[in-house]
């Protein structure tokens, strides 16, 4: 065998780090637990989860496990469920739009999910998490087709590689038209319907906040999560093909038109489905997937797996930093993340489209 | 394989980019594509290439409709070198190369040994294996050019479509990108600025404004009215005295 092949198979690579990853989460989930205005030592959060998991029965402060089951670890959980969902959402939306600012926060995704869910919060459908998510997921489509439309009748199209920063503006300008306005609906049908304290909590939830996160949520953010990570990784090869763009990609055999509505589809449900659970929380699928592409490449086999994992810890971290940062208060977690992840989307403003 | 286009209309905006075009290549052929700037080469490759859907008309692999086969089933068979593609990621080439692959590759049928191979003989094909691990954006106009060339041969098509192939190469890589089509046990349409060139093509079609204005051997095609009517250039027909060919000695622009 050549020099040549030995040094770069496609994917055997990442199988040998691959083991990391969930090793990585674990201790993520468990240092999200353990850290917080009352630090919880590693072998009571070990002993709670024995209790809980196989009726272990050890002897345990009723309160440590209070706040280690019933708060902090499903804050985790929910935590990187979402990470994981925006990050790939992110990686999602600039393979296939060939736009290094493609993110379902910047293009006005989440705030058309925020609206949906605060309709249905507001006209009394039920506020289970599923009617929420629907309503989302109806808001998130409609804000994505309305960006999409501005973006292509402002630029000129989202189709082809290389057009760079040009179209890249193009979805940002119509991105932050489409924010706007579902935005100031949200505002709208706030102001108009909720009580003074019902639009105290809609506001805070939708700076993005994991306060009153449960395990039911649980149940909802871990399979969203996962789904969109296993229909990413069917896709792989399909979002690599489109490096070169639209066209190149259909030329190498990809059913453009499905692949894209599915992928699409899908990441606009994970979107609504964490919106409608925990607001809109800005940048993870900006600064993740751009921070992974120069750790481990632009590969999809690499990108997708490094990106679900990164999002996840980052939003573990991002938590632990929104309880522990100002003493006796609980900051939004999307302001934390917006914090990181401003100046991030500024550095990749200034270095333009070079930093994919 | 034996490509066939039937009667071709391509429209946008009102505008007719492509006129009732019909032509057809058979299997093993080096089919030459010329005409001026904007007179619909790449618009009909894109075409032939089942990228875009004909008006009215249809495209032909072997008699069997394009329209009606899978985007996959169409990459097995038939690849297409665009003129120009571009990427802002990350990937160096020999990755660029392995996309050449997608057409075969699924998530049960995963990269393999042989996928490895054939990504190293096109490599090697284009005179680029030395280069494997470069990043794209560090290559040069050329050495993009020859992988593009070379993803499209990692697809080991029956048919390779070239859109202007040689555009940003030097004239070793020219000549030698072009041998190596010619060389190729496959049908070929080729796309070509450099009419010299395209008198070595087995066959010749000339666009002018979206029509098929000639369709022939070369040297029937290449006259000097149709290169003083299409391409508005008086040249001359010179003989090389080597083997007797044709060279076309452009004089100047009417
Ligand atoms: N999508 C499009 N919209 C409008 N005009 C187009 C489009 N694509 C190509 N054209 C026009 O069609 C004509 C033919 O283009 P093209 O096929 O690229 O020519 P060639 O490859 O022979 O230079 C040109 O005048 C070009 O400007
Ligand atoms: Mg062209």
């Amino acid at each position: 065998m050549s020099p040549l092949l030995a040094a770069g198979a496609f994917t055997r690579p990442i199988l040998r780090w691959f083991w990391l990853t969930p090793l990585i989460l674990v201790i993520a989930l468990i240092a999200g637990t353990a850290i917080g205005e009352t630090s919880i030592p590693i072998d009571i959060i070990l002993k709670v989860l024995a209790n809980k998991l196989w009726d272990a029965g050890y002897a345990v402060d009723p309160i440590d496990s209070g706040i280690v089951w019933s708060y902090r670890l499903s804050r985790a959980i929910v935590a990187a469920s979402c990470g994981t969902g925006l990050a790939l959402a992110g990686v999602v939306l600039q393979a296939l739009l060939r736009n290094p600012l493609a993110d379902p926060f910047l293009m006005g995704i989440s705030a058309g999910a925020s609206t949906g869910a605060v309709s249905v919060t507001v006209a009394g459908l039920g506020a289970g998490a599923i009617t929420l998510s629907a309503g989302a997921f109806a808001g998130a489509c409609l804000a994505f087709g309305l960006v999409v439309v501005l973006a292509r009748a402002a630029g000129s199209g989202t189709g082809g590689g290389g057009r760079g920063i040009q179209t890249a503006g193009a979805i940002i300008l119509a991105g932050i038209a489409g924010s706007q306005l579902f935005n100031a609906l949200t505002a709208f049908i706030i102001t108009k319907s909720a009580n003074a304290e019902e639009a105290r909590g809609i506001m805070f939830w939708l700076l993005g906040s994991l306060s009153g996160v449960r395990w039911e949520d649980v149940m909802l953010a871990v399979p969203a999560a996962v789904g969109g990570l296993l229909v990413c990784l069917w896709h792989m090869r399909a979002l690599d093909a489109f490096t070169f763009g639209v066209d190149s990609a259909s030329s190498m055999g990809v059913a453009v038109r499905p692949v894209r509505g599915i992928l699409i589809g899908v990441m606009a449900l994970v979107t609504a489905v964490m919106v409608s659970m925990v607001g809109a929380i800005g940048f993870v699928g900006l600064v993740i997937p751009h921070a992974m592409r120069f750790i481990v490449g632009s590969q999809h086999a690499r990108l997708i797996p490094a990106s679900a994992l990164a999002g996840a810890v980052f939003l573990i971290g991002s938590d632990v930093l929104s309880r522990v940062l100002v003493p006796g208060q609980v900051l939004p977690i999307g302001v934390i993340t917006s914090l990181i992840g401003a100046p991030a989307f500024a550095l990749i403003l200034i270095r333009g489209t070079g930093a994919r | 394989m034996r490509l066939t286009a039937e009667h071709l209309d391509w429209t946008v905006q009102s505008k007719k980019l492509l006129d009732n075009v019909s032509l057809t290549v058979e299997p093993g052929q080096n089919y030459g594509l010329v005409g001026p700037n904007g007179s619909g080469k790449t618009t009909l490759l894109k075409l032939l290439a089942g990228l875009r859907k004909p008006r009215t008309g249809q495209v032909l692999l072997d008699g069997q409709p394009i329209s009606r086969m899978r985007q996959r089933d169409i990459a097995q068979t038939l690849a297409l070198v665009e003129q120009q593609a571009e990427t802002t990621d990350r990937l160096n080439v020999r990755q660029a190369v392995g996309l050449g692959r997608t057409p075969f590759l699924s998530p049960l049928r995963p990269w393999s040994e042989q996928d490895d191979i054939i990504v190293a003989r096109a490599l090697n094909d284009v005179d680029m294996a030395h280069m494997a691990d470069r990043l794209w954006h560090t290559l040069s106009g050329g050495e993009r050019q020859r992988v593009h060339i070379a993803r499209a041969l990692a697809q080991q098509p029956n048919i390779l479509l070239l859109d202007e192939p040689t555009n940003h190469l030097d004239i070793h890589h020219q000549l030698s990108i072009l041998q190596l089509v010619r060389q190729l046990p496959v049908t070929v349409v080729i796309a070509l600025h450099d009419l010299n060139q395209a008198m070595a093509c087995d066959r010749i079609g000339v666009m002018d404004h979206g029509h098929l204005v000639a369709d022939g051997p070369p040297a029937e095609v290449l006259t000097t009215e149709r290169l003083q009517t299409t391409f508005g250039v008086q040249a001359d027909l010179i003989e090389d005295p080597l083997d007797g060919s044709h060279i076309m000695r452009f004089r100047n622009a009417i």
